[in-house]
């Protein structure tokens, strides 16, 4: 094993404000919640103070997207805003250093997975979409496609600048204007992300961004006067707007949990599918919707492979997110670290085989070390429970058919993924799949140009490529 | 600065390669403006010219057509970035090549700068509006995309300038086509400042290579050219497009035929896009 010299970016790159407030109507304004304190998860200290929206401001904002709606982004030409869409794009790029290690600082997640995922991603998406601004007719969601609105979007805190453009990228190319709630534990690069779009100089009121709790985002979804919500975030979460909405007539589109299979089949390029897994469940500490967390792997090949898995899982750095050299980052709050212990608890206790990586944790702050689970049955909790952390559970089949039908067997259906030579199988296996997205040999790729989403109760509706634009079209 | 200041005079010159050359053949020709003042000679390209753009367009189809298309998209982006900051400087060769008023040149720029804009953002999405998977009746996976058709030689419209040349030029290379692009002859001055901002930009050397010249001269060399895979007879004049068509068949090269009266101030549709793509169909079997 390498000895590795410290490597940390430097925190100042972020920029870090003691207060960050709400914008709303093109101006940062103080809300009338209760101020939040935002915390970093790697060291638990608190990063910054943060306005919070209260009912009343819900409704300002709401107000100030309508008339900006109203009076300009409705009625633009799509050429006019796809320049001020592409300046956003540029603005990430520009500032991209800065919302890196803003992203690792608020979030937890190493610096070389914001610098070189969440960021140039989020810039991608942007830059897509904005080419999509003039060329809707062409999307084949029909001759005159409309926008519907003013558009309430909600979104988690495991890719919060990452989300914040999936959400408002397409809302903006298709010409509707935007409320959005971040996280409550990660709202700093979506108000980062405000201040370019000020200065990309977008007409007052076409963005919002309110911070706060779920009940500011509850306020969100149900407001009378937003006629579409965009909600990525839990199952449990989602089936409350889902009832909230029904009756309404408003749009909805969801992107929920996942329990995502990976199957391993025996001719798979062994040492290739470790790299896959390993990427899958650890990415990101596993906050991954769309994490490969049940391992299934043909019974020939189970045990060398997880003999290779233990060795490779072994030596991921997991530490301070601001070290370049770290693998796995911090679990964003101390809530989600107790829902991932008390899962694993439940995983010993139902006889599941633990293994756990021997790497040192930091003293302070939210750490787990990655572990797999063996033996795991499906009727086992963490065959069966989104996780949303660094941990495996591994599964056997013996024939195809066995490996397709335990996949899937979830309620969920967001992705799987593939391992195999052969390149038949490998379009059968995905044909098969109830899952919006399916990896093969490969795992976690993602794309503006390729849509995104799940089957069943891991949500409806996709975001990302043509497909995508349908949600915020009245077609 | 002195109203008294001598200006320092542009030379205009070929664009190859990635290299302003003046013609090899030494010639150049007197541009006037609509008044029939002198504006400046342009190089007055030739066969061996030509034949030195197809080279170069050639050596640059590998890389351009292989690049993903969000990163042409990005590079197609900067050229109108670029573009932005010449507007005045078009904005007078448009006025002093076509007659216009300074107000109706710099609309014309504009709309020409956003004409670059509208095919930037093709890049990413050509693929996706005209390929396909195709449900076929049997275990197999089949599914069509669309890629470029290699080297198009451009002969660009005659009377519109900056406009007409943008509305030519873009589609071929966004969608990772190289281009060798013969001017409007008797307005060529944009086409040459549009070299410049490309060679400023990101776009490789060769991807764009620029004649200026004599059209019925040159066009007959890159129609009969065996390394060239399509013709754009826009600018051709009307008593040689059925000649230069024939030469084309000599190597089956796809030809976009001259649109009679194209009106480049209106939006365009997906006919110049397409003109220049080939269809791949890839098929794979499904089992286990």
């Amino acid at each position: 094993m390498w000895e590795y010299a410290p490597a940390p970016e430097s925190r100042d790159i972020a920029n870090l404000k003691p207060n960050y407030r709400m914008f709303v109507d093109g101006q940062f304004v103080e809300g009338s919640g209760e101020p939040l304190k935002t915390v970093n998860p790697g060291t638990e200290e608190v990063l910054a103070e943060v306005s919070t929206a209260a009912p009343a401001d819900v409704d300002k904002a709401v107000k100030a997207a309508r008339r900006a709606y109203d009076r300009v982004w409705g009625r633009m030409p799509g050429s006019e805003r796809a320049k001020y869409i592409f300046r956003i794009a540029r603005l990430i790029q520009e500032r991209s250093r800065e919302l890196a290690v803003l992203e690792s600082l608020d979030n937890g997640k190493p610096i070389k997975e914001s610098r070189d995922v969440d960021v140039p991603t989020a810039a991608a998406h942007f830059f897509y979409h904005a080419g999509w601004a003039d060329k809707l007719a062409y999307a084949g969601h029909g001759p005159d496609p409309r926008p519907l609105g003013v558009v309430g979007q909600v979104i988690p805190w495991n890719f919060p600048l990452l989300m914040a453009a999936w959400k408002i990228a397409p809302a903006l190319a298709t010409g509707n204007t935007v409320v959005l709630k971040p996280a409550e534990t990660t709202p700093l690069t979506a108000l980062v992300l405000a201040e370019i779009i000020q200065q990309a100089d977008l007409p007052p009121g076409v963005v919002n961004i309110l911070a706060g709790a779920g009940d500011v985002g509850a306020a969100v979804v149900s407001h009378p006067d937003v006629d579409k919500v965009a909600f990525t975030g839990s199952t449990d979460v989602g089936k409350t707007i889902q009832r909230q909405l029904a009756g309404t007539g408003r749009r909805l589109t969801l992107e929920l949990g996942g329990k995502a299979a990976n199957i391993v089949f025996d001719d798979a390029p062994l040492d290739q599918a470790v790299e896959g897994i390993v990427n899958g469940i650890f990415f990101n500490q596993g906050h991954v919707c769309c994490a490969g967390s049940r391992l299934l792997v043909q019974e020939s090949v189970a045990e060398e492979l997880l003999e290779k898995l233990h060795v490779r899982v072994s030596t991921l750095r997991v530490g301070d997110p601001l070290d370049k050299n770290t693998d796995v980052g911090a679990i964003n709050s101390r809530e989600q670290l107790t829902k991932i212990q008390e899962l694993v608890e439940s995983g010993d206790a139902e006889g599941a085989q633990r293994w756990t990586s021997a790497c040192p944790l930091p003293d302070k702050g939210f750490y787990f070390a990655p572990t797999v689970f063996s033996n795991v049955s499906q009727a086992m909790r963490i065959a069966r429970e989104e996780i949303f952390g660094p941990v495996l559970s591994v599964l056997t089949f013996r024939t195809p058919d066995e490996a397709v039908a335990k996949a899937n067997n979830t309620p969920y259906g967001l992705s799987a993924g593939i391992w195999t030579e052969k390149g038949s199988r490998i379009l059968w296996a995905a044909q098969k799949m109830r899952a919006g997205v399916v990896w093969a040999n490969t795992f976690n790729r993602f794309d503006p140009t390729a849509p995104f989403g799940g089957y069943q109760e891991s949500g409806f509706g996709r975001e990302g490529g043509r497909t995508g634009l349908e949600a915020y079209l009245d077609v | 600065m002195s109203e008294n200041r001598i200006a320092v005079t542009k030379t205009y010159k070929l664009y190859i390669g990635g290299a302003f050359p003046r013609s090899e053949s030494g010639r150049s020709y007197p541009v006037v403006d609509h008044k029939g003042a002198f504006l400046a000679n342009a190089a007055q390209g030739s066969r061996k010219d030509a034949r030195d753009a197809v080279a170069a367009a050639r050596k640059a189809f590998p890389g351009w057509s292989g690049a993903t298309a969000y990163n042409r998209g990005q590079v197609l982006f900067r050229v109108a970035e670029v573009l932005e900051g010449r507007r005045e400087q078009f904005a007078a060769e448009v006025a002093a090549g076509e007659g216009v008023a300074a107000k109706k040149a710099q609309a014309l720029v504009d709309a020409a700068i956003d004409r670059w804009v509208w095919y930037a953002g093709w890049t990413d999405k050509v693929a996706t509006v005209l390929g396909a998977s195709n449900p076929v009746a049997g275990p197999y996976f089949s599914f069509s995309v669309p890629e470029p058709t290699g080297v198009v030689a451009v002969l660009a419209p005659q009377q519109s300038s900056l406009l007409g040349l943008i509305s030519a030029v873009a589609p071929v290379i966004a969608t990772g086509n190289t281009a060798v692009v013969v001017t409007s002859q008797d307005r060529p001055l944009p086409a040459v400042t549009l070299a410049e901002v490309l060679a400023t930009s990101d776009v490789p050397g060769g991807v764009v290579n620029v004649l200026t010249g004599r059209t019925a001269e040159i066009a007959p060399w890159l129609a009969s050219h065996a390394d060239v895979n399509a013709l754009d007879l826009t600018g051709a004049p009307e008593s040689t497009r059925a000649d230069l068509e024939r030469a084309a068949a000599g190597t089956v090269k796809r030809v976009l035929r001259a649109r009679p009266a194209e009106d480049f101030t209106r939006e365009p549709d997906l006919a110049r896009l397409r003109a220049f793509l080939e269809t791949k169909t890839v098929w794979h079997p499904i089992g286990v």
